[in-house]
């Protein structure tokens, strides 16, 4: 059976630094798959490679079969993959609603002369557009609808801001979702709530989803399977409980043990 | 007792702080004097007294050479008693201080100049600086010898500065009735051959024959204006627009319609009343503005700064002339047709948008600084090209191609000796670009361009094909630049080289800057403004007498421009907002819009600012 996404002995060097070393990674449609590891495990990396943004040194990427290798950014989306940002990189001086809408641009296809023309075909790809991005924000609660579709997303607060990102990510139509810690500083009650969210993301929307994420919380509640990164290599797959209690894994984050303490 | 006593509703009001006459920053105050020395000797030596001089204003009175130096100390006058009022601390009230501050200021700039008096007649610096001249010195000394020059100034200038900071004194709406009386008057007298030209009856009846108002004109206009701004003219204009602020839905549209329709009435009639000076000027305007609304996409909307905008301005100019006109160079082939105006103009689009592709492939790839050099560039390479030895055969060089035909469309001709024809064609491709600019911005391209603007990289990874949308910002901008270029040819019938020197980019540039970046009605403002009363690169503006300090008065108006208002005289709100984040934020906190993440269920707030 053939993987939503597989990666095949994936390395990415920067310089002599092996940010990603000989990873073989994959995710089966409908998969929540959680990425931890210490910082500079080469998570984002991980990330940056899948949507384009990052050459591979060596190795394969292959989504729905077909290899991801060459792709700008944008193809890479149009093929499926979106993505978040670990330090929210909104457009904040567009409209929260704009900043959905935008975010269609590879699902639509009118031009100049559409919109200049004001043809029928134009006005019904806006009203989609527009009808799609509420539907996509109104996901969210009533938190960024109603008057604040038309307020700019730097009035946001950072959780909100988080919130829209995922939006963002949600209205290009994705198969596979990549989030990157999306509840990074948001408080327990929002880690929790959100936490949800991601769970109804693969239930109510069909999305498949790989997050990154340092809250063990998140992690243990939402993933079918965790993913250990450290200095660029796997150290451990399988269930939360399997890699949480696995030994390397440990000892990345915490260190080794003092010398045989009883 | 329950009554409470009148006073005590204003007790809690905070008292204004009375201070001495002299008890102010006496530091600050002669610094600012200083400032006021330092731009005086400027302005002096840059010739703009002496040059302006032969423009009398007020007859025998004023002359605009004087203007162009008294000014400074009574802004600066009026701009030390500027101070800050922070709400629950206790203000200055207004008094003799404020008068003896501005007079300070004022005197300090006025040494300065006599100390350049002094300097003027101990020492020829004449080498260096060419404006040290006999002229300056008899201009300084008011014809009336060193001494009288010497004591003169520190007069003028205390008497200046302490009357821009008087006007601090006065109750606003006095203020406001004595700053259009002058400000009224000295339009009136600057704008005279504009005036003149519109209403042929007046120049006897308001001017003198030599040029300058009468005396006693400058008094009934300044009274006229003063009793007017004083009755409150000024505030009608003000009720219609809080109202049209406050509309909304429908009526808001009612009215944008009206608006609009009132000023395309007076677009089509003003041309036809008015003599050809300003039919000239309108048309140059125009012109200025189609080439500003196309790099108002490429740099407003879509965030890419292109220096080398003229490339398409002239690709648009020779396209058309070598279509049209019959002293083409001599190695075009026989078969390459000479076709009429409008013809040429459907070849030109293409071709200037097949240029826009061919610039635009291995330039947008580039960011940022880079680009903007690059750009550069590319606009002179364009120049060189149809100047070079190489293309003489298809460009004639430096002789540029001659002839080229009025654009004649049966009914009208179009042609530089009819300014008002070549304002009517502009007018009809300007409310072209326009409506382009509108409509492309609030669609899906437009959403586009604002997010590569915004974040290229984030705008890659959302989908966006970021080098397909940044090339057609840019072809989008050559198209409308191309316009410009067509029409430019037909109306000065013939096109050289020297017509597309990079001074048009960066003029271009600066009308979209000062007139507000991504606002199609800031970069008309904008147009208006530094094209019209300044003038374009080559063309003269209203004010014909300062064309030699065109680029010094831009210069200075750019620096003001980037220190006082970085985002333009009408801004875009976005863009308003970029730059004055901070203050934004904050406004939106005290309003409670901008949400904190402590709602306990999500929403609640939202509901509520909705009931």
């Amino acid at each position: 059976m053939s993987h939503l996404l597989e990666i095949d002995n994936l390395s990415v060097t920067f310089g002599g630094l092996h940010a990603l070393k000989e990873l073989n990674f994959h995710v089966d449609e409908g998969e929540i798959v959680g990425v931890i590891g210490p910082n500079g495990a080469g998570k984002t990396t991980f990330f940056n490679m899948i949507s384009g943004m990052v050459t591979p040194t060596s190795g394969d990427i292959r989504f729905e079969g077909e290899s991801l290798l060459g792709l700008d950014p944008n193809q890479v989306t149009q093929r499926g993959i979106a993505r978040t940002f670990q330090n929210v990189r909104l457009f904040a001086n567009m409209t929260i609603l704009e900043n959905v809408m935008v975010s269609q641009h590879c699902r639509t296809k009118q031009g100049v002369w559409g919109s200049l023309l004001n043809t029928a075909g134009f006005r019904r790809e806006e009203a989609e557009i527009r009808e799609h991005a509420e539907k996509v924000l109104g996901f969210f609660g009533s938190r960024l609808v109603g008057y604040r579709l038309e307020q700019t997303a730097s009035v946001l607060s950072y959780a909100n801001r988080r919130r829209l990102e995922i939006a963002r990510a949600m209205a290009t139509k994705p198969r596979l979702i990549l989030l990157d810690e999306p509840v990074a500083g948001m408080n327990p009650k929002e880690s929790a709530e959100l936490t949800e969210l991601i769970g109804k993301l693969r239930t109510e929307w069909g999305f498949t989803i790989v997050l990154i994420e340092h809250d063990m919380n998140v992690v243990r509640d939402v993933s079918d399977r965790v993913v250990c990164l450290d200095h660029g290599e796997t150290l451990a797959q399988g269930s939360f409980e399997e890699v949480s209690s696995n030994p390397d894994v440990i000892e990345a984050y915490l260190g080794r043990p003092l010398e045989k303490q009883s | 007792m329950t009554a409470v006593t009148p006073g005590a509703a204003t007790a809690t009001e905070l008292e204004l702080v009375q201070k001495g006459a002299f008890d102010f920053d006496w530091n600050e105050a002669i610094r600012k004097g200083a400032i006021v020395a330092l731009t005086l000797a400027f302005i002096a030596l840059s010739g703009m007294p002496v040059g302006l001089d032969d423009r009398s204003l007020i007859e025998p009175i004023l002359s605009m050479g004087y203007v162009a130096l008294l000014w400074v100390p009574f802004v600066l006058g009026w701009l030390s008693g500027n101070e800050t009022v922070l709400e629950g601390m206790a203000a200055t009230k207004r008094g003799l201080r404020d008068v003896v501050r501005g007079d300070v200021i004022g005197f300090v700039g006025g040494l300065g100049l006599s100390l350049l008096v002094i300097l003027l007649n101990a020492f020829d610096l004449r080498d260096p600086l060419v404006n040290w001249s006999p002229q300056l010195i008899e201009l300084l000394q008011f014809d009336r010898g060193q001494g009288f020059g010497i004591v003169a100034w520190p007069i003028i200038g205390g008497v200046l500065g302490a009357a821009g900071a008087g006007l601090h004194l006065v109750s606003p709406r006095l203020r406001k009735a004595i700053l259009s009386a002058v400000i009224t008057v000295l339009l009136v007298a600057i704008f005279e051959t504009f005036i003149v030209d519109v209403i042929d009856f007046l120049d006897d009846l308001l001017y003198e024959k030599q040029g300058g108002l009468k005396l006693v004109a400058a008094i009934v206009i300044a009274v006229v204006a003063f009793i007017a701004s004083y009755a409150g003219a000024g505030r009608a204009v003000g009720q219609v627009r809080s109202n049209y602020h406050q509309a909304t839905g429908a009526a808001k549209k009612s009215q944008t319609i009206t608006f609009i329709a009132i000023a395309a009435i007076a677009l089509i009639v003003t041309p036809m009343i008015t003599g050809k000076i300003t039919q000239e000027l309108l048309a140059n305007i125009g012109i200025f503005l189609l080439l500003a609304l196309g790099l108002n996409i490429v740099v407003g909307l879509a965030g890419i700064l292109d220096l080398g905008y003229v490339a398409f301005f002239a690709v648009g100019g020779y396209t058309t002339a070598v279509l049209t006109s019959p002293n083409r160079g001599e190695d075009w082939p026989e078969w390459f047709p000479i076709m009429p105006w409008w013809g040429a103009l459907l070849v030109t689009i293409v071709v200037a948008a097949l240029v826009g592709l061919f610039i635009g492939a291995p330039v947008i790839r580039m960011r940022g600084d880079y680009l903007a050099i690059v750009t550069l560039g590319f606009g002179e390479i364009i120049r060189i090209l149809f100047l070079s030895d190489w293309l003489n055969g298809y460009f004639n060089g430096a002789q540029g191609i001659t002839n080229v035909p009025a654009a004649d469309f049966g009914f009208a001709q179009v042609k530089g000796t009819d300014p008002r024809s070549v304002f009517y064609l502009v007018l009809v491709f300007a409310v072209i670009s326009i409506y382009v600019s509108w409509r492309l911005e609030r669609s899906r391209l437009g959403r586009a361009w604002m997010a590569i603007r915004e974040d290229e990289s984030v705008a890659e990874a959302m989908g966006i094909n970021t080098v397909n949308m940044k090339l057609m910002a840019f072809v989008v901008g050559a198209v409308l630049a191309s316009f410009s270029g067509a029409i430019f040819a037909a109306k000065v019938g013939s096109i050289f080289p020297t017509s597309f020197l990079i001074l048009v980019s960066i003029i271009i540039l600066v009308v979209v800057i000062v007139g507000g970046m991504g606002n199609i009605i800031g970069v008309i403002v904008g147009a208006a403004v530094l094209i019209g009363v300044l003038g374009g690169p080559k063309q003269p503006g209203l004010l014909a007498e300062f064309s030699e300090y065109k680029l010094l008065i831009y210069g200075a108006l750019l620096v003001v421009m980037m220190l006082q208002r970085p985002e333009g005289l009408v801004p875009n709100a976005r863009r308003s907002r970029e730059l004055h984040q901070d203050e934004f934020l904050q406004d939106a906190w005290l309003k409670g819009e901008v949400d904190t993440d402590d709602d306990d269920e999500p929403g609640t707030e939202v509901q509520g600012a909705l009931a």
